[in-house]
C-alpha cells in the first residue's frame, strides 16, 4: 500500500503512464486484428540484427532523445527554448559530408575517394554544433536576448548555410563506414548505443557534480544565484553549448541513416519534437526544476506515437490529427488542475482508509 | 512662341524622366526608354532618345525564365535544359532568375521581365495561387506567358502549360507491372506503395494512375503510406512495412527515387531481396541518373521518368507563336520508361504504344541528368 502510494507520487509516474497508454493502443489493435496481444513487442534477431517494433521506437527515437537532453537543460536554465536545433542538425550533417566528400563533390562511393579521413568530418560536425550552440548561448547569456528570438537566427540561417556548404546539392557518402552511425554495430542499432552513451554521460555529470543543481538554481532565479556566487551567465552559456553539441550528434546519426546530407530535410521540424519531448516529460517550460529522465521518456513517447500510427496503418493524410489527439490527451493528463483533482481524490481515499484503520484500532 | 515653350517643356520632361530612370539602376534603362517613347508619341520629337527593347531587334527572341530554385538534381537539370535551349546560337536571349523558392521574389522577377519588355515569359510557379494580377499585367503588356512543370490554379491568362502527366506515369507503371508479371508467371500481386508528399500533384497523379490499373487487374494494395519524397521517409515507412507485411508482399512502388534508396536500405536490413532475381519487384519514379544506374545494375526493376527538360517543348511553342499559330493549352513532355530486363519492350498506355527502354550502361551514360 505504502509502496504504491510512493509510485504514483513519483515524478516519472505520469510520463511513464503516457508511454504505456500509447503502447496499450497497439495491444488493443493487435487483439482486435486477431494477432497475439504481444505482437507489437516481439523482438528477435533476424538477418543478424535486432528487429521489432520496440527496437524501431528506440532506434528511430534516438535523435529526438539526444536533442531532448540539450533542450531540457536549456529550458531549465534559461526558461526558453532553442528552436534552432533542427536546422543546426542539418548544418552539421552537411558540414560533415562536405568535409568527407570534398567541396562541390556530390557523391562518394567508397572510402578511398574520401577527401579527408572520416574522423575529421565527424569532429568537424561536432565542432560546428558547439559553435552554433556557443553563438546561441552568447546571444542569450551575455546579450540577454530572448531565447526564442536569439535562436530564431540560426533556425532560419543554419539550413541555408548547410546548403551553401553542399553547393546546393545532396551530398552522398554512400559507404559502409559512414553508414555505421545510423546502422548497426553487431546486432545492435548504433543510434540506440549513441543515445544511451549521451544520456549516461550527461546524467552522470549532473548526478556526480553539482551542475544539475546549479542549472536549476539559475533557472529559478538568475540574480539570486549570482548573488549566491554562481556564474549564471556562464552556466546558461554552457547549456546552449551542450544543446548545440547534441544537435551535432543527432545530425550525424540522422545523415548516417541515409548516408547523405539532405540539407533540406534533415532535422526538419525536429526542434518542435524536442520541445514537445521536454513538455511530455512533465517539465515546466518556464525553467527551473527539470527531470532529464522525463524528457527522454517524452522523446520515446513521440516516436512510439509515430510507430503506432504506422502499425495501425493510419493514412499519412490523417496521421497528424491522430498525433494531435494523443498529445492533447497526454498534456491534459499532466495539466495542473487535472493533477490537483487526482491528488484530491487520493487524499479523500487516504482519509477514509485512515479512518477505517483508526476505527479498527 | 507658345509652341517653342511647349516643345522645350516636353523635352525637359523627357530628359528628366530618362535621368530618373537611369539613376535607379538595373533594369531601369529600358523603363526610361519606354517613358521617352510615350512622350515622343505625344509629339515632342525627341526621336534620338528612344531605344525600344523589342521591336526590330533582329531575330533574337528574348525570354525571361523565373525558376523555382535549385533544391534538387531534377531542378538543376531543368535549369540547364533552359540555358542550353535558349542560347545565343539558337537565336535566343535568356534572362534567368533563380527565385530560391520565394513566391514574392518570383512575382517581382516576372514584373521585372515586363519592365524589361522581354518577348516571352516562362514561369515555373512556386505556388499555384495568387497569379491573376501579375498575369493580367503580362497580358496588358502583350507578353505571352508559358507555365512549366507546376500549375497555376487561379488564372488562365497564360498561353500554354508544359509539364509531366503524372497520371500517365502511374498508368505506365501499372501496365509495365502487368506485362512483367505475365512474362514471369507471377499471378498474384501484393503491392506496397510509398507515396510522395501528401497533396503534391505528382503524388496524386501517380497514385491514381497505378490504382486504376490495380483495381482493373484485381491487384492487392496492402498499404499506402507517405514517405514525403525523402530518403529518410522512404526508409522509415519501408522499415514499418517490413515488420507488418514481411513475406506477404512482392511489389514495392516508390513514388520517387529518393524513397527507393531508403526502401532499399530498409529491405537490406530486414533481409528481403529485391530487384532482378529478388523476391520483391522494386519500382521507382523520376529516373535520375544514379537511379537509372541502379536499374542497370538490377537493383531497381523499373524506373519511370519525370522529364525535367521542358525547354525544348517550350521552344517549339514559341516558334509556333512566332508563326502566328495557336499552341495547345496543355502540352505534355515526352517521358521514357526504363526497365532492368528486356522481357517487356513496349506497353500500351491510354491506347498508345510506348517503348520500354532496357537500361544498359550505354543508356545510363547517355542520360543528361
Amino acid at each position: 500500500m505504502l509502496k504504491g502510494k510512493k509510485l504514483t507520487q513519483q515524478q516519472l509516474f505520469l510520463p511513464l503512464v503516457c508511454v504505456l497508454l500509447v503502447l496499450a493502443v497497439n495491444v488493443v489493435y493487435d487483439i482486435s486484428q486477431g494477432n497475439p496481444f504481444y505482437n507489437f513487442f516481439i523482438t528477435h534477431i533476424e538477418n543478424g540484427v535486432l528487429q521489432g517494433r520496440l527496437i524501431t521506437i528506440l532506434n528511430r527515437g534516438s535523435e529526438v532523445a539526444i536533442l531532448a537532453i540539450g533542450m531540457t537543460l536549456v529550458v531549465s536554465a534559461s526558461a526558453g527554448t532553442d528552436i534552432s536545433v533542427g536546422s543546426v542538425m542539418s548544418l552539421c550533417a552537411s558540414f560533415c559530408c562536405m568535409l568527407i566528400a570534398g567541396y562541390g563533390v556530390s557523391s562518394v562511393e567508397n572510402a578511398s575517394e574520401f577527401a579527408m579521413p572520416m574522423i575529421v568530418g565527424l569532429l568537424g560536425a561536432l565542432l560546428m554544433g558547439c559553435l552554433c550552440g556557443a553563438f546561441n548561448g552568447a546571444l542569450v547569456a551575455y546579450l540577454n536576448i530572448q531565447p526564442m528570438v536569439a535562436t530564431l537566427i540560426l533556425w532560419s540561417a543554419a539550413r541555408a548555410i548547410g546548403l551553401l556548404l553542399c553547393n546546393n546539392l545532396i551530398v552522398y557518402v554512400r559507404t559502409e563506414e559512414y553508414g555505421v552511425f545510423g546502422g548497426y554495430i553487431g546486432f545492435m542499432p548504433t543510434p540506440i548505443i549513441i543515445a544511451i552513451a549521451c544520456i549516461a554521460v550527461v546524467s552522470l555529470v549532473l548526478k556526480k557534480t553539482a551542475m544539475g543543481m546549479y542549472i536549476q538554481s539559475v533557472g529559478i532565479n538568475k540574480r539570486a544565484s549570482r548573488i549566491a556566487g554562481l556564474n549564471s551567465k556562464r552556466i546558461i552559456f554552457a547549456c546552449y553549448l551542450l544543446c548545440g553539441l547534441c544537435a551535432g550528434i543527432a545530425g550525424i546519426v540522422n545523415s548516417s541513416r541515409i548516408t547523405s546530407a539532405d540539407s533540406n530535410n534533415i532535422g526538419l521540424n525536429m526542434e518542435l519534437d524536442a520541445i514537445l519531448a521536454v513538455a511530455l516529460g512533465g517539465n515546466s517550460l518556464g525553467g527551473g526544476r527539470f527531470n532529464l529522465a522525463g524528457s527522454i521518456i517524452g522523446a520515446y513517447t513521440i516516436q512510439a506515437i509515430t510507430t503506432t500510427m504506422y502499425n495501425l496503418g493510419i493514412s499519412s493524410a490523417q496521421a497528424p490529427v491522430f498525433k494531435a489527439i494523443v498529445v492533447i490527451v497526454i498534456v491534459a493528463i499532466q495539466a495542473p488542475p487535472v493533477k490537483a483533482r487526482f491528488e484530491k481524490l487520493r487524499a479523500v481515499k487516504e482519509e477514509s482508509t485512515q479512518k477505517k484503520e483508526v476505527a479498527k484500532v | 512662341m507658345k509652341k517653342l515653350y511647349a516643345i522645350l517643356l516636353a523635352l525637359a520632361l523627357t530628359l528628366s524622366l530618362a535621368a530618373c530612370g537611369s539613376s535607379s539602376g538595373g533594369d531601369a534603362q529600358q523603363s526610361g526608354g519606354n517613358d521617352a517613347q510615350q512622350s515622343s508619341d505625344a509629339g515632342s520629337g525627341s526621336g534620338d532618345a528612344q531605344t525600344p527593347p523589342d521591336s526590330g531587334s533582329g531575330d533574337v527572341i528574348t525570354v525571361g525564365f523565373a525558376q523555382v530554385g535549385h533544391e534538387s538534381d531534377w531542378r538543376t537539370a531543368s535549369t540547364k535544359s533552359a540555358q542550353d535551349v535558349f542560347s545565343a546560337e539558337n537565336g535566343y536571349e535568356l534572362a534567368f532568375v533563380d527565385c530560391d523558392n520565394d513566391p514574392a521574389k518570383q512575382l517581382e522577377a516576372v514584373r521585372n521581365f515586363i519592365q524589361q519588355g522581354v518577348d516571352y515569359i516562362i514561369i515555373d510557379p512556386i505556388v499555384a495561387t495568387g497569379w491573376d494580377t501579375v498575369l493580367t499585367e503580362c497580358e496588358d503588356a502583350g507578353i505571352p506567358v508559358i507555365v512549366i512543370d507546376r500549375t497555376v490554379d487561379d488564372s488562365d491568362k497564360y498561353v500554354s502549360w508544359v509539364g509531366s502527366d503524372f497520371k500517365v506515369e502511374g498508368l505506365a507503371c501499372g501496365e509495365w507491372l502487368k506485362a512483367y508479371a505475365a512474362d514471369k508467371g507471377i499471378t498474384e500481386i501484393n503491392a506496397l506503395v510509398i507515396e510522395g508528399s501528401v497533396g503534391a500533384s505528382a503524388t496524386i497523379g501517380r497514385t491514381d494512375g497505378f490504382k486504376e490499373i490495380a483495381d482493373r487487374e484485381g491487384w492487392n494494395i496492402l498499404a499506402s503510406q507517405s514517405g514525403d519524397f525523402t530518403e529518410a521517409g522512404g526508409q522509415e515507412v519501408m522499415e514499418s512495412f517490413c515488420q507488418s507485411y514481411k513475406g506477404q508482399f512482392n511489389v514495392v512502388i516508390c513514388q520517387n527515387d529518393n524513397e527507393a534508396a531508403g526502401a532499399r536500405t530498409a529491405m537490406d536490413t530486414a533481409g528481403i531481396t529485391y530487384g532482378v532475381g529478388g523476391d520483391v519487384i522494386l519500382v521507382s519514379f523520376d529516373a535520375n541518373k544514379p537511379y537509372v544506374q541502379m536499374v542497370c545494375d538490377g537493383k531497381i526493376n523499373a524506373n519511370f521518368e519525370c522529364n525535367p527538360m521542358a525547354a525544348p517543348t517550350v521552344s517549339d511553342i514559341i516558334q509556333q507563336l512566332e508563326k502566328g499559330e495557336t499552341p495547345e493549352k496543355e502540352v505534355y513532355v515526352s517521358e521514357h520508361w526504363f526497365a532492368a530486363e528486356d522481357n517487356v519492350t513496349s506497353i500500351t498506355v491510354n491506347g498508345e504504344t510506348q517503348e520500354v527502354i532496357h537500361a544498359t550502361q550505354d543508356v545510363v551514360d547517355a542520360r543528361p541528368y
